[in-house]
């Protein structure tokens, strides 16, 4: 049996998936029109005539669009294709205006790439993507605004977006969590989407199937459609396999089908049936011209690639000395990373900083539900701090307060360090004389501790800790009072 | 004011207005008034702006005082009513966009408008283009003004009817398979559908966009020009217009087109020629014209042509069938009453919305689009499209311009095709090939059969449209068809 958190798989069975990441690409206007892209704006405020498909109207592309695709491209060391052609996807629904999808069927502009993800035991694993299309995104239909009516809010209509298809070459739900998370990451290091999640600006539909372990010929599969978180995806699939399985091994089939995730029930039910096949008629726009990429865009495009996630969790491993898994988790989101990295700078310490920004600054952001973009404590400041602790002006205790009080807005670092009083006392003569006082005061734990009750130790240092009200350097403390407990 | 003359010339208008013979408003109202009294019978304009036609003559009126004028200040024109016009209905000719009123104003009528032309109304047409008579139009059919009880041909029969009996000097139209052309043949005028690319199709409601291109009717070819160069342009909101500039054309706004220099090498395709059943007098006739001017005749070959037809529908249909799909009842256009639910709400609005010709077109497009059928019929179209165009890359590498007929006979009478599909398909043998290959043609009048006009077509290379109307205006200073105008519609 395999086990992954708690989720297992029966010996005999093994899953298949692929996702189809639908990443909103972050253009200033719209792929085909010079419309905005504001999330929230009021209803059908952010659509002008080409978005909503009145009579007359063409689509012009968006240029930036395509560099974005060709960034994302280059990124995934994929094919560009030099000409590619974006083809109308037919259907009938209300919050589609044209009554097609402008897409990019037989010739994607993004070809065979790949990308690496990095699973949970550190071991890394090589995923083949298909392909990458530009198309247009449709509006929304809100259900719940007007009883008995649908409303149609069509801001979001021909909004850009990239459609990022794998291979089948995810094996189970945590791989396939990893996926999307390293392609989260990815977007957003390549400025190419903003990766906001809640606001649907990454979506994943997942392709699940199971076969026989041993088996090459792949299962019948469904598709859990719209999953927008990483826990949603891994959930959604997991019951999937164990639905899937259950079916088989009680001597039903899988139907190929359109789910949806229910993340309340943790189950997926059945959308629509594809038994039969949606004809959606695709072929050329001939409102748009082919789209050529010429080599000199590509390198236009390279020229200005920022420095990949792979490349900077190689530096921070093999040039900062961390460790594979704080390289990972420090690099994940490009800010973290910026963030870090002027922490580090500042402070001349790594290690100390990387503990900092995954412990403290990670703990205290998630509690207040904020981006690091948007910490209260600039990066300069946590580098004073990590500086005060290096030069034992505070100890790591006493620090802690301080960060606090950082983050609670009170002033820079020494100014609090001041203001509290929180100096670390250091000078050996006052502890001597206040180590001497407690070990005099207390004879009996002395005792105890010279008759071989190390514990007790601790005791002394309680005593003297409160005495100092924390401030006291804890070495010199250690020092001094195993001397004067070693009885002089 | 003296009495303009329905059935001038632009610049003999502007001459006019220049002169003080009259102004913009004298003339404006008196193009309405022509309206008002001859369009009864015709049914030429689907809406007559006159509000809005007389506040933009005074505006020209008063440019015309200042002396800020271009070639069209102050010019009556007429616009088909599929481009659209910020403010006034644009309804396609259809009930499905009866009450459709767009917030922009096409590339097209921006451009005249700029120039200071004055819009008089909106002309009538075949329900989204789609027909060869004019009588798909849910407003009606239109007559033709040689005689009322025929047809004016189609899908641009209004604009072509108008400018034939002289309620507008000159009309926008629009040509996707020969509604330009095969009108201005029936209607006694000349008539341009100009490159594929070479005006913008922005705001011009879509029919087939790989075919769709804007042109104009008037009476010579002098009109032609001058109004091309005003509409003509690369146009940053269609990305299938062209960026070529045309020096030449732009300057045929303030000359007339003159003769070519050297007299062009003319071919004549023979598989346009045989079986022709009527015209064949008046196209030898136009050849020894041209001959007599200097102009050289080759035969040459345009094999592919035959299956023009069979492509065009295929490849028409499918992109009309994708087009229409924006008229759901959803946002604008016609809505049925009181839906059940989303399938009704389709279902209905458009059985409702549309007519029986556009209906047709729908579902033979969608058929050839689905999946079994696109390689054997939209591939195909599409692979024919390119040996049309083959023909005629070679055939240019003869000759300078190519003579057809412009339709397979004259005007017919209302009723007599309207249950023959194919047969009124035909219409389109001639013109249609030209439209495939995206090439400029030109529909000039070349005499008469039994009372009604014929016209001569004549098909240029890409961007060639100096060498058609300079050709034409060569046929037109040694012709006078043009100057020949239907009776009962005198001043």
């Amino acid at each position: 049996m395999s086990t992954t958190k708690g989720y297992v798989i029966s010996p005999g069975w093994e899953s298949v998936i692929g996702l189809e990441v639908h990443v909103q690409l972050a253009t200033r206007s719209k792929i085909f029109s010079g419309a905005p892209i504001a999330f929230g704006a009021a209803p059908n405020t952010q659509a002008c005539p080409v978005d909503l498909g009145l009579p007359g109207v063409l689509p012009v592309l968006n240029v930036e669009a395509v560099r974005m695709a060709v960034k994302f491209g280059l990124a995934i060391g994929a094919q560009i294709n030099e000409r590619s052609v974006f083809d109308r996807k037919n259907y009938f629904y209300p919050d589609l205006p044209k009554g097609y999808q402008i897409s990019q069927f037989a010739q994607p502009v993004v070809g065979a790439g790949q990308l690496a993800i990095t699973l949970e035991d550190g071991a890394e694993r090589v995923i083949g993507v298909t392909r990458a299309h530009l198309e247009e995104d449709a509006g929304k239909s809100i259900h719940d605004a007007f009883p008995g009516l649908t409303g149609i809010d069509l801001n979001r209509a021909g909004t850009a977006l990239l459609e990022v298809v794998s291979e089948p070459d995810l094996r189970t739900p945590a791989e396939a969590a990893a996926y999307f998370r390293r392609m989260h990451s990815l977007v957003r290091y390549l400025r190419i989407c903003d990766g906001n999640l809640a606001e649907g600006s990454m979506r994943c539909d997942a392709n699940v199937s199971v076969r026989p372990r041993g088996e090459s010929a792949l299962g019948e599969r469904t598709e859990i459609k719209n999953l927008n978180s990483f826990r949603f995806l891994e959930r959604a699939i997991e019951f999937e396999i164990e639905r899937q399985i259950e079916l088989l091994e009680s001597g039903g089939a899988v139907r190929r089908e359109t789910r949806l995730f229910d993340p309340d029930r943790n189950e997926t039910r059945a959308m629509r049936s594809k038994e039969l096949s949606d004809d959606y008629r695709y072929f050329p726009d001939p409102d748009l011209l082919p789209v050529v990429i010429t080599p000199a865009f590509i390198a236009d495009v390279a020229a200005d690639l920022p420095e990949l996630p792979e490349a900077r969790r190689a530096r921070y491993r093999d040039t900062l000395g961390l460790t594979t898994y704080d390289a990972a988790w420090l690099t994940d989101d490009p800010e973290v990373a910026d963030y870090f990295e002027a922490v580090a700078a500042a402070s001349g310490d790594a290690k100390l900083s990387a503990n900092w920004v995954m412990g403290d600054v990670s703990a205290a952001l998630n509690r207040a539900e904020l981006p690091i973009g948007r910490s209260p404590v600039a990066p300069a400041q946590l580098a004073v701090l990590i500086a005060r602790l290096k030069d034992d002006t505070i100890s790591s205790k006493i620090a802690k307060t301080v960060f606090e009080a950082l983050w609670a807005g009170e002033g820079d670092v020494d100014t609090i360090i001041e203001a509290r009083g929180l100096r670390q006392v250091s000078d050996t003569g006052a502890l001597e004389t206040l180590v001497r006082q407690v070990v005099a005061d207390n004879p009996e734990q002395v005792a105890q501790f010279r008759a071989g009750k190390d514990k007790v130790f601790g005791f002394f240092v309680g005593q003297l800790m409160k005495a100092t009200q924390g401030k006291a350097n804890p070495k010199q403390l250690n020092d001094l009072l195993r001397a004067a407990l070693a009885g002089d | 004011m003296s009495t303009p003359d329905a059935f001038a010339p632009i610049a003999e208008l502007a001459r006019g207005l220049r002169a003080r013979a009259f102004s913009s408003r004298e003339l404006t109202r008196y193009f309405l008034d022509r309206i008002s009294r001859y369009d009864g019978a015709l049914n030429s304009f689907i809406s007559v702006t006159e509000a809005r036609a007389l506040a933009q003559a005074d505006a020209a009126d008063r440019r015309l005082q200042e002396g800020q004028v271009t070639a069209l200040t102050g010019i009556p024109i007429a616009h088909k009513d599929l481009f659209c016009t910020a403010g006034v209905a644009t309804t396609c000719g259809s009930r499905m966009l009866e009450r459709f009123v767009a917030p922009y104003d096409a590339t097209v009528v921006a451009r005249l408008d700029a120039a200071g032309a004055v819009t008089l109304g909106k002309t009538n047409m075949d329900e989204f283009a789609m027909g060869s008579s004019n009588e798909n139009s849910y407003f009606g059919a239109v007559g033709n003004p040689w005689n009322p009880a025929l047809v004016p041909g189609g899908s641009s029969g209004g604009s072509a009817a108008a400018v034939a009996a002289g309620l507008t000097p000159v009309a926008t139209g629009t040509d996707t398979g020969g509604s330009i052309r095969q009108p201005a043949a029936f209607c006694g005028l000349s008539g341009i559908k100009p490159t594929y690319g070479r005006i913008s199709r922005y705001g011009m409601v879509a029919f087939a966009s790989s075919l769709d291109q804007a042109g104009v009717f008037g009476h010579g070819v002098d009109d032609l020009a001058l109004m091309l160069a005003f509409m003509s342009g690369f146009d940053p909101r269609d990305s299938t217009s062209s960026e070529q500039p045309d020096a030449w054309l732009a300057g045929a706004a303030n000359s007339p087109v003159g003769v070519p220099e050297r007299a062009p090498v003319i071919g004549l395709p023979r598989e346009y020629f045989d079986g022709l059943r009527v015209g064949g007098a008046a196209l030898d006739a136009a050849r020894r014209s041209l001959e007599a001017a200097g102009c050289q005749f080759r035969e040459i070959r345009l094999p592919h042509s035959a299956m023009a037809i069979p492509a065009y529908y295929i490849i028409a249909g499918a992109e009309a069938s994708t087009n229409l799909s924006r008229y759901d009842g959803v946002r604008f256009g016609h809505r049925c009453e009181n839906p059940k639910n989303l399938e009704d709400l389709y279902r209905r609005s458009r059985t409702e919305g549309f007519g029986m010709e556009v209906k047709r077109r729908i579902l033979t497009g969608t058929y050839a689009l689905s999946v079994g059928y696109f390689d054997a019929y939209y591939v195909k179209a599409q692979q024919l499209r390119r040996l049309i165009q083959n023909d005629f890359l070679a055939a240019f590498a003869e000759v300078d311009v190519i003579l057809t007929p412009t339709a397979p006979g004259v005007a017919f009478p209302k009723g007599d095709l309207t249950d023959d599909p194919i047969a009124m398909y035909q219409q389109d043998i001639f013109t249609v090939p030209a439209s495939l290959a995206g090439l400029p043609a030109l529909s000039l009048p070349c005499g008469f059969h039994e009372g009604l006009p014929l016209g001569l077509q004549l098909i240029g290379p890409h961007f060639g449209e100096r060498a058609l109307l300079e050709t034409g205006a060569l046929y037109q200073r040694d012709t006078d068809w043009h100057r020949r105008h239907p009776e009962g519609f005198a001043a």
